[in-house]
């Protein structure tokens, strides 16, 4: 068991826990998005977990960091808080926010992180910018939302690990980046009939069963 | 080890020695001219093949028997299709042509060849010391580089392994064979060298670091992905002297204790990959490559893996992924390559002119190699210089050389008289510098202080007609373009800063957008999860803090300084300086915005103008009469006369 200090509260974990996973486990929330528990390895995309170790010179990201024994651990530190606010504002601002339309709607992530950093999820700093398409409705059974997606990634990664190979992967670059279901024709053929597990993973209900 | 075994490379190098020696000899004894001919991509782009064809037909036609050498680059692109004519009876020394076309070509072999007259008004230099012309070492382009990567680059032919044995090459594997791993990474940790592909890591670390990695099968890769724009000393490398690089690639192998080797070029780069191809035949069929190399029990295989392209995939977690099968994405670091890398096994990766710099260190010693450079840099560093210098191209220096010397001294200056301005220094992920720091000294550290940083040696060259702000919106649109994706700073951040720069570069900037350019700019370098969004805001802040009055004159007075920006643009004639009854301009207009004035001189519409700048260009160098002018308002108004008015309805 490894010992550390986090906003002045002592926890004890395993060794070899990340700094995420410990504080989630000691009721200590760092906002985080693509981070699932059974991953071998963080995906680190979000950039929304930093937090601040005693002795770095920059906030880290805690889903990437394992714990060491007295490590002392600020969740809250101003430049911690601006990197979130800053990550926040950006995942905001290509987000059509209409909670009330939206399956997600007080289950939320994006909700909750909003709360913890104080910041209004019509963010007015950054311009707004949407993807043409609002619905993907290409899918027999499922609807994807691209201007509600956050691209953690979580769909695929279960999606992957239930059936054994992805029907959904990312698809096209950069800014443009999507989730999408290649070659999902005929629900015959695909699994997805039978398995709910990206709709519900998804952490803002960007992927809907058809109705 | 059993000292038979330790000299058995040696007995079988030797073998291999003599038939390159025997070659040369007979190739240098043959009293035929020769004609070496530049034909790496930079050359072909300029016509090299046609330049050879001519030369072949020119010596049939004329029955003149002479021994056509195909040499890769020497880096003089302002030069290119680059000829050297050794023509020993003629009692000239080797003499150095630049911009042979073929009509050149034809012509040298009728005065040259076939009458002795080596045409001097064509001539560069000649290329060794001599009495009757001036060497082309008396020009700083030449003297004042040092050599080391790229010193046979230009000489040997890349498709040819004797070329390169003959010249010293595969002597420093085969000394590396007679000693142990350790000593050799030990012998490049003294050299002090530091990975040539941006980041500046000490290579003998890396080397050590994968050594003692506990998993056996060990892999190492040559990046050769070279994505930055306007970057092509890989290419060029590759091109012009593989053997080195590969070379470089063994004996890091066998320091490192891995069998198998991949190089790692992008596809776009087709005679690279031929080259290399190519290379790597000729080394197998010689063993200094495959099973037992050169008699010992070091086996090692290299192949050749072409990318796809994307800038990311030159970050090397991005380029494990990719050769993997998956999409190019970075992946958190730890772990390490050197650790996990390649499926899973510690993974060595280096840059084409890192690997490129093991055989000179091996060979002359990590003390020679100090002796160059820094002390934190040592070594040489290749810039390719483009952008308003005299003289672009390639240019390997000493590091250290101040940014004065290289552009003003061995890039002979900024051309048409004009002011320099700024230069871009480490590609899209660099940073702009002012004039105030011409003195900075050239290496890792210090240009990175200045805000700059090495990269891989992308360098651009401003002039007084660049604006900032149009320069820092180029790269931005670039690192925008190639982000992966992956995260969110980089991902949706550079798309903000794209589009807060396109907004002022047309006027429409608000007050709040610079400082949102700096902040958000912070963050992205802070929260980004690979090297590609930790620097790609680096131009957009370096040009905020050595050129804030151009962004300020844009935003506040919707003028760009550099008169570059479009639409803060307009062109206008000066009636006192245009000439009577010229029509220069008139025809290269594309909108037909050029008309005469009631006294016969030109005019522009202003509101048919597009601003493409071709009557600028047009108007005759004596009369200069077209101008620009920001903000356009203050273009001076002239009255379309009325017939004309007519005319163009
Ligand atoms: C966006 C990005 C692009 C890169 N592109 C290249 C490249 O084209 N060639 C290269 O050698 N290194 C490139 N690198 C650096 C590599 O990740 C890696 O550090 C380098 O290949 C290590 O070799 P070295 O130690 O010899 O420098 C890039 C890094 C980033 C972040
Ligand atoms: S659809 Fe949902 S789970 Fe999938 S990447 Fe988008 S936000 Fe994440
Ligand atoms: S910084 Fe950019 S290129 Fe690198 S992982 Fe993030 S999105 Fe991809
Ligand atoms: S949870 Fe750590 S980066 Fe997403």
């Amino acid at each position: 068991m490894v010992k550390l200090l986090v906003d002045d509260k002592e926890i004890e974990v395993k060794k070899g826990t990340t700094l995420l996973k410990a504080c989630l486990e000691n009721e200590i929330y760092i906002p985080n998005l693509c981070y699932l528990e059974e991953m071998e390895e963080s995906v680190a995309s979000c950039r929304m977990c930093f937090i601040a170790i005693e002795g770095e010179e920059k906030p880290v990201t805690s889903c990437t960091v394992k714990v060491t024994d007295n490590m002392i651990v600020r969740t809250d530190t101003p430049a911690v808080r601006r990197l979130q606010r800053s990550a926040f504002r950006l995942l905001l601002s290509t987000h059509h926010v209409d909670c009330r339309n939206c399956p997600a709607n007080k289950r939320c992530e994006l909700q909750r992180i909003a709360k913890l950093l104080k910041v209004g999820l019509k963010q007015k700093k950054l311009e707004q910018i949407l993807k043409d398409t609002a619905i993907d409705e290409s899918h027999p059974c499922l609807d994807y939302f691209p201007n509600r997606c956050v691209l953690c990634g979580k769909c695929i990664y279960v999606c992957q690990k239930q059936n054994g190979k992805a029907v959904i992967t990312f698809a096209k670059r950069g800014f443009d980046t999507v989730v999408s279901f290649y070659g999902a024709g005929d629900l015959s053929a695909i699994p997805c009939g039978a398995c709910n597990s990206c709709v519900e993973i998804c952490p803002v209900g960007a992927i809907t069963k058809k109705a | 080890m059993n000292p038979d075994i330790k000299e058995k490379p040696n007995q079988i190098f030797s073998g291999i020695l003599e038939e390159a020696q025997r070659r040369k000899n007979e190739f240098e004894a043959d009293s035929a001219p020769k004609i070496h001919i530049g034909v790496a991509t930079c050359g072909i782009a300029s016509g090299a093949l046609e330049t050879k064809k001519a030369f072949e037909e020119a010596l049939d036609e004329q029955n003149i028997k002479a021994r056509i050498h195909t040499v890769g680059c020497i880096g003089h692109c302002y030069a290119e299709p680059v000829v050297v004519i050794d023509y020993q009876e003629s009692g000239f020394p080797p003499i150095f042509y630049p911009e042979v076309t073929p009509g050149k070509a034809k012509m040298l072999v009728k005065f040259f060849l076939k009458e002795g007259d080596p045409r001097l008004e064509h001539v560069l230099g000649a290329t060794q010391e001599n009495e009757m012309i001036p060497s082309v070492m008396e020009f700083s382009r030449f003297n004042q580089e040092k050599r080391v990567v790229m010193e046979k680059c230009g000489h040997i032919d890349p498709e040819d392994i004797y070329d390169y044995i003959a010249d010293g090459g595969y002597t420093a594997l085969e000394k590396v064979l007679r000693r142990d791993p350790v000593e050799i990474i030990t012998e490049i940790q003294e050299s002090g060298l530091r990975g040539r592909g941006g980041a500046g890591f000490p290579t003998g670390k890396k080397w050590d670091l994968a050594r003692n990695a506990k998993d056996k099968d060990k892999i190492i890769i040559c990046n050769a992905d070279e994505g930055d724009p306007g970057a092509y000393m890989d290419r060029t490398l590759l091109e012009s002297n593989p053997h080195q690089v590969l070379e470089g690639l063994v004996i890091c192998a066998y320091a490192v204790g891995a069998e198998k080797a991949l190089v790692y070029v992008r596809s776009e780069y087709p005679l690279a990959v031929k080259i290399v191809t190519k290379a790597i035949l000729q080394a197998k069929e010689l063993g200094l490559l495959g099973k037992e190399i050169l008699g010992t029990s070091f086996n090692m295989d290299i192949e050749v893996f072409q990318g796809s392209g994307a800038f990311v995939c030159g970050e090397e977690t991005a380029l494990i992924q990719s050769i993997e099968g998956y999409r190019g994405m970075p992946q958190n670091r730890p772990p390490y390559p050197v650790h996990k890398g390649l499926w899973g096994k510690p993974t060595v990766i280096n840059n084409v002119k890192t690997l490129a710099s093991i055989p000179p260190i091996i060979k002359k010693g990590a003390a020679w190699y100090r002796e160059i450079g820094t002390e934190n840099s040592p070594g040489t560093a290749i810039f390719s210089i483009v952008g308003n210098v005299t003289h672009p191209g390639l240019v390997e220096i000493p590091m250290g050389v101040s940014l004065k010397t290289l552009i003003f001294d061995i890039c002979g200056g900024i051309p048409n008289k004009k002011k320099f301005k700024a230069v871009q220094i480490g590609g899209p992920s660099g940073g702009c510098l002012p004039a105030e720091f011409l003195d900075t000294p050239i290496d890792f550290d210090s240009l990175t202080e200045a805000g700059a940083m090495m990269g891989s040696g992308g360098m651009v060259v401003m002039d007084e007609d660049n604006c900032m702000v149009d320069v820092a919106r180029y790269f931005l649109d670039f690192t925008q373009k190639e982000s992966c994706g992956k995260c969110t700073f980089c991902r949706i951040g550079t798309k903000h800063l794209l589009n807060i720069l396109d907004r002022i570069t047309i006027g429409e900037g608000k007050p709040d957008d610079l400082n949102m350019l700096q902040t958000l700019s912070e963050d992205i370098k802070s929260g980004s999860l690979c090297g590609l969004g930790k620097t790609a805001p680096n131009p957009v802040l370096t040009s905020l803090r050595y050129f804030l009055d151009e962004y300020e004159a844009h935003v506040n007075e919707k003028r760009c300084p550099g008169m570059t920006c479009r639409k803060l643009t307009a062109f206008y004639i000066d009636l006192e300086k245009c000439a009577r009854g010229c029509d220069a301009c008139v025809g290269c207009c594309p909108v037909d915005a050029v008309f005469t004035t009631s006294n016969r001189k030109k005019g522009i519409d202003q509101i048919l103008c597009v601003k493409c700048g071709e009557c600028m260009v047009a108007c005759p160098p004596d009369y200069d009469a077209v101008m620009t002018v920001s903000p356009p308002e203050l273009a001076p108004v002239i009255e379309r006369p009325k017939e004309a008015v007519e005319k163009s309805k």
